[in-house]
């Protein structure tokens, strides 16, 4: 018993790392339709920006995390502006592979800076271990089950309640009654870009936390593709769902088949949900028939 | 015949269907020739490696070509079809003890079969649906080649013996350029060739406007199916000829990255272009050799850099995919197209 809360409190808090991940990457296609590869890379990039305003420039953690967050919504606006505005209106196959592209020249840039060794975060979340009957887990993943929740809860506030996100959300269902509204498209897919960008760093610095700073970060990128077509394309509610039953697949699978399958777990559900439900449980019924 | 600013005008039957139309072409041709055949024994044996690989990624890339470029179905799983490839020939050769020409045969069909197989999805997805399909397809390609120990050695690399025949040894890179060279050819050959034909027509039909494809009779869902076998098989030879050339067959060989080398090798050249293909793994395959050569150079002017190299390489591949999408799509193919029409109006502009 002990043992199944154990996986389920880490199937938990790594769900709420996939949520947090998967929301940028819902972002984007709820806003632009383009599928970022280059999310896992955006992790990446938001975990070594933070290791290097806390390491190299001796920053306060909070300091270091705001610092991180400025650096990674520039990066998401640039990138928005100079690779995927030409973009618009091309093909399927030449928007994913701009992605990728992009996703190789993150990693290569992070490499060029910091080299291929991973590095340790210095530890700013609170350590030890919490106990609820017989299971233990560290503090510090209840923090990623917190802050990610936290994160989520505000975004859909931000979706429902504000003027910007319901101009996004606006946009997500017709571009050009939102143009005849007098919403200005492009300010929303750049805005779509850096909040994405800035949710990959939060989890990329949660993420950090609990692995170490390495460009095995990105790998992290794959696995949203599972959360993310489980939950719906277009759905952020979808994340939360998708990312904690992923997040719990893999553990259980880890926990009581083993083997190695729980690598591709994810995966196999993928094709699975492909076949079956390509909309995903939440998403908008709007894929064509082939 | 010479192509002039109105067309090519054709007399009879016969030079319609050549594959070669101006005096301009074949003359490149034979150019061409010359230049391949002369390559072993001009280039050093640094540059004769590189000149093997890019055959290998020519069959390759062709292959992914016909699928992405041709059918217009997204793959991303062509590292697993590379493995499929790889690990079945050099299993059949080793354990099965079949002579190297039938394993790689074998192989090849075998690719094909299977690849015709994870173009299911494909029927009932398109787009970047059909994109996230093929990259789970890979992932659970690699991961039943690294646990089904019993048969692929499992995480362990297979050392496949040198190809030996008629008392020689298929030992040196020279040796390996008559086998791969003939190879590449004939994979050219055999896609512009298909292009030709019904299969590929209905190809280019379902990529175009699949529902009209299936109006005008095109059985849409045989035809998705071939494009996945037809292309695995390319893939699949070039899988078991990079076994038997680097003789180790080792799953790290074959991950997502390889998948996106050959994607970008279509990108870069020309997506639905046999020649751009070509011209797309020349360039894809030089580059990071001749960036390690420039940064070889600078190593007395900038110290350190040769251990940044590998990460300026993955800067430069992917720099060198979304400069490309953004300024021209089309590829090399395209620009060489522009080349040749600014030479044939000079001096004017079109």
């Amino acid at each position: 018993m002990s043992d199944f809360l154990q996986m389920t409190l880490f199937g938990l808090s790594n769900g709420a790392i996939l949520a947090l991940a998967a929301l940028g990457f819902v972002l984007i296609y709820k806003a632009t339709r383009v599928i970022n590869f280059a999310q896992g890379h955006f992790l990446l990039v938001g975990a070594y920006a933070f290791y290097a305003a806390i390491v190299i420039l001796g920053l306060h953690w909070t300091l270091a995390i705001l610092v991180a967050i400025a650096f990674a919504a520039v990066i998401g606006l640039i990138v928005e502006r100079f690779v995927l505005r030409p973009m618009i209106g091309e093909e399927a196959i030449s928007v994913i592979m701009v992605t990728i592209g992009l996703s190789s020249i993150l990693a290569g840039g992070v490499q060029v800076f910091f080299g291929t060794s991973p590095r340790e975060t210095p530890q700013f979340l609170p350590t030890g271990a919490l106990s609820i009957a017989d299971a233990t887990i560290p503090w510090s993943r209840v923090t990623a089950i917190v802050v990610a929740a936290v994160v989520l809860i505000a975004f859909s506030i931000f979706f429902t309640r504000t003027r910007h996100g319901i101009a996004m959300r606006a946009v997500a269902d017709d571009q050009q009654a939102a143009l005849t509204m007098g919403i200005s498209v492009r300010k929303v897919f750049a805005m779509a870009w850096a909040l994405a960008a800035v949710t990959a760093v939060i989890g990329g610095i949660l993420l950090a936390d609990l692995s170490g700073v390495s460009a095995g970060l990105a790998g992290f990128g794959l696995i949203v593709f599972p959360v993310v077509i489980l939950g719906g394309l277009d759905s952020v509610p979808g994340t939360i769902v998708g990312g904690v039953i992923i997040g719990l697949l893999v553990q259980y699978t880890a926990g009581y088949i083993g083997g190695g399958l729980e690598q591709i777990i994810p995966f196999i559900v993928l094709i699975l949900i492909l076949m079956v439900r390509p909309y995903g449980l939440f998403g908008q019924t709007r894929i064509e028939r082939v | 015949m010479a192509a002039t600013s109105t067309g090519i005008f054709h007399r009879s039957y016969a030079s319609e269907l050549a594959l070669r139309h101006t005096t301009a072409e074949k003359v490149r041709l034979i150019l061409v020739a010359l230049a391949l055949l002369s390559v072993p024994f001009v280039v050093s044996p640094y540059w004769l490696t590189i000149a093997n690989q890019i055959g290998i990624a020519v069959i390759g890339a062709i292959g992914l070509n016909i699928l992405v470029g041709f059918t217009g179905q997204i793959s991303l799983g062509q590292g697993g079809f590379l493995a499929v490839g790889a690990y079945s020939s050099a299993i059949l050769h080793i354990r099965g003890d079949l002579p190297v020409p039938l394993s790689v045969l074998l192989a090849t069909l075998t690719t094909a079969v299977i690849g015709a197989f994870f173009g299911i999805p494909a029927l009932r997805l398109k787009g970047l649906y059909l994109a996230i399909a093929t990259l789970a397809s890979q992932e659970i390609i690699l991961f039943v080649v690294r646990n089904w120990e019993a048969v692929t050695g499992g995480r362990e690399a297979i050392v496949v013996p040198n190809m030996e025949y008629f008392g020689f040894a298929f030992r040196q890179d020279f040796h390996w350029y008559w086998v791969i060279l003939p190879l590449a050819v004939l994979a050219v050959l055999a896609a512009r060739n298909l292009f030709r034909t019904g299969l590929g027509r209905s190809f280019m039909a379902v990529r175009d406007q699949d529902i009209a494809a299936s109006a005008m009779g095109v059985d849409v869902t045989r035809t998705k199916v071939l494009a996945f076998a037809v292309s695995s098989g390319f893939v699949g030879l070039a899988g078991a000829l990079t076994a038997h050339y680097t003789g180790i067959v080792a799953w790290e060989r074959f991950t997502l990255e390889e998948s996106i080398l050959y994607l970008a090798i279509i990108i870069v050249g020309g997506l639905g272009s046999i020649s751009g293909t070509v011209y797309g793994a020349i360039f894809m395959i030089t580059l990071p050799a001749l960036i390690t050569r420039v940064g070889q150079d600078l190593q007395g002017t900038l110290p350190g850099i040769a251990e940044k190299l590998p990460a300026v390489q993955v800067v430069v591949f992917g720099l060198v995919i979304v400069l490309f999408l953004i300024f021209e799509p089309r590829g090399l193919a395209r620009i060489w197209q522009r080349i040749k029409d600014y030479v044939r109006f000079w001096p004017f502009r079109y």
